[in-house]
């Protein structure tokens, strides 16, 4: 089977502004796929090239075997997109909204009613339904935006940043929504939430200045942290005199010391790069008599490893 | 075509939606009523026709349809939601065609709401409503020229001024052709061929004719491949920004 999105060599300036730059990936049903980066680093420019809106100056782009310059119509009906900051027609009211995409998207009649009826329900837009869309808070603007989405219940689902603005339970929401979505579809969202990467994405790519500088899964993504496979844990001992004796062990390459603001203290063992070193350290531990009060082992840190990646490239649109 | 059919919709009601619909229309209709009775000399003339009423019309609409065509795409640019039009699977000429047919049923109803000034001249004598019927035609041919022009070169801003003062140029300017002013100067030195090119482009003479009664395919043709082609340009200015 093809995958439902095919991204080949997709370059876009904007004059003298390399806004994307020879990016190509791919994304099979059942993937979801993280797009990560820095302000400005390309992420809505791809987007919107993906989904017709912005004519590429290079590159291919397919969906679901359409192609963007061929099949524009096509390729835009298998595709829901919320674009970065969910426009909307603002004087509509998010019922009579819903009504005209889903006109527009085929959808007739009884369906239709029912559709808006289910979208309505799993995004809990009931409240505002008759309320003019200018008049929503942000947070309901994303949520009409999505609801606008999904009503066709597309192949692929493209969003920009779909979870901006929204309030913690609604994150969870739209989230969960995401995961149970996920199974039939092609999904892509863009985020600068980097727990969003861990609890709806099966994939991630890292975009900065243009370029595609990652692609793998969040577990690959984790693994390129110092922090992959840390032990941290809290001991009844003089931190800095533990500090200086697990130091000193093999494949340890520092100690960090954290104190929270409850006031305990705990130490990080970094292991050497590629090395488990979490039972040389409980064994340790043991032999000494010291009593540990906690022990984990850290799966990573995306905010690090997204720091790394992206700020050893210019972040930005690069110019030549 | 159901997808012009939608987006015609959902513009038309867009336009009852806001107090842009009720303030033109209120606008039209005291302008209209001003031009007719008090320059037109509606009463003074004492002759049953709607002559006076639509004398004024090119001039009316050189203010007001800028003013409702300026919105078309400027504001969807402005708002963002011509990202949303243009990834929802239509194609460009629905979406403009979508979107000039209801500004120009909105003029049409605005247009039809003078029908009191109808009234009254059939009250007060015996015109010839076919000249009547005729003249209404003309005029909302001449709206729709005059739309089609705003709604390309809004296409072309996200600034609404900006659209608004460059489409009151080029209507100003193509009504200007066909004022004998405008020909007398093209006429001391160019030849007759250059001047009635020059006033064929002008909607005036056009308009002229249709409003006397007489209704020639010319005319007619005149408007239809003048709003065709600014429609067209309308497409390719909105494809061109496509490429950023
Ligand atoms: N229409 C445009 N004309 C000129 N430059 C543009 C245009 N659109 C985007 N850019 C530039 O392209 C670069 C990428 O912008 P883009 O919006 O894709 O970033 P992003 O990754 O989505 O950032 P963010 O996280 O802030 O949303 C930026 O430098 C931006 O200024
Ligand atoms: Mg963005």
């Amino acid at each position: 089977m093809s995958y439902a999105i095919e991204v080949q060599n997709l370059s876009k300036s904007f004059g003298s502004l390399h806004a994307v730059r020879d990016i190509s990936f791919n994304v099979a049903r059942g993937d979801v796929l993280g797009f990560l980066g820095p302000n400005g680093a390309g992420k809505s420019t791809a987007m919107k090239m993906i989904t017709g809106f912005l004519e590429p100056t290079a590159g291919r782009v397919r969906v679901c075997g359409h192609d963007l310059h061929e099949e524009p119509v096509q390729l835009k009906s298998r595709i829901g997109y919320l674009p970065e900051g969910a426009p909307a027609y603002g004087e509509m009211t998010p019922v009579s909204f819903l009504e005209f995409i889903g006109e527009i998207r085929g959808l007739r009649g009884r369906h239709l009613q029912d559709r808006i009826g289910e979208v309505v329900r799993s995004i809990h837009l009931e409240a505002v339904l008759e309320q003019r869309i200018e008049t929503l808070s942000k947070g309901y603007k994303r949520r009409v935006g999505l609801a606008q989405a999904i009503l066709h219940d597309p192949e692929v689902l493209i969003m920009d940043e779909p979870t901006d603005g929204l309030d913690p339970n609604q994150k969870h929401e739209v989230r969960t929504l995401i995961r149970e979505m996920a199974s039939t579809k092609a999904i892509v969202i863009s985020t600068h939430i980097l727990e969003e990467v861990d609890s709806v994405c099966t994939r991630a790519i890292i975009i900065a200045g243009g370029r595609l500088l990652f692609e793998g899964t969040p577990g690959e993504l984790e693994a390129r942290s110092r922090l992959h496979n840390a032990v941290t844990l809290s001991v009844n001992r003089d931190s800095f005199a533990a500090q200086r004796e697990l130091s000193a062990l093999g494949n340890v390459d520092s100690v960090d010391i954290r104190t929270d603001s409850s006031g305990n203290t705990r130490l990080t063992v970094v292991p050497a790069a590629g090395t488990n070193i979490i039972n040389e350290v409980t064994d340790f531990v043991r032999t000494r008599g010291w009593t540990a009060t906690e022990v984990r082992v850290e799966s990573g840190r995306l905010d690090e490893v997204f720091r790394t990646i992206t700020t050893q490239q210019a972040s930005g649109g690069a110019r030549t | 075509m159901k997808n012009i059919l939608s987006i015609f919709k959902r513009e038309l009601r867009g336009y009852f939606a806001t107090p842009v619909a009720y303030v033109f229309i209120v606008i039209f209709l005291f302008l209209t009523g001003i031009f007719t009775f008090y320059i037109g000399g509606f009463f003074e003339r004492g002759q049953a026709d709607l002559e006076p009423f639509f004398r004024f019309h090119p001039w009316l609409y050189l203010f007001l349809i800028p003013a409702i065509s300026m919105r078309l795409w400027s504001e969807e640019r402005k708002s963002g939601t011509i990202e949303l039009l243009m990834t929802l699977p239509v194609t460009l000429g629905e979406a403009v065609l979508g979107k000039f047919l209801a500004a120009w049923c909105f003029t049409a109803i605005a247009l039809a709401l003078t029908f009191p000034m109808w009234i009254t001249v059939n009250y007060l004598g015996n015109p010839d409503n076919t000249v009547i019927l005729f003249g209404y035609l003309g005029s909302l041919l001449m709206a729709g020229g005059f739309l089609a022009i705003g709604s390309c070169i809004s296409a072309l801003t996200k600034n609404q001024v900006i659209a608004f003062v460059i489409s009151v140029v080029i209507c100003f300017l193509i009504i200007l052709s066909g004022y004998s002013i405008v020909l007398d100067f093209f006429r001391a030195w160019a030849p007759q061929a250059v001047v009635d090119a020059i006033s064929s482009f002008s909607f005036l003479t056009h308009f002229d004719s249709i409003k006397k009664g007489v209704i020639d395919a010319r005319d007619v043709l005149y408007f239809g491949t003048l709003i065709a082609f600014w429609l067209y340009a309308n497409t390719l200015v909105i494809d061109m920004k496509k490429a950023g």
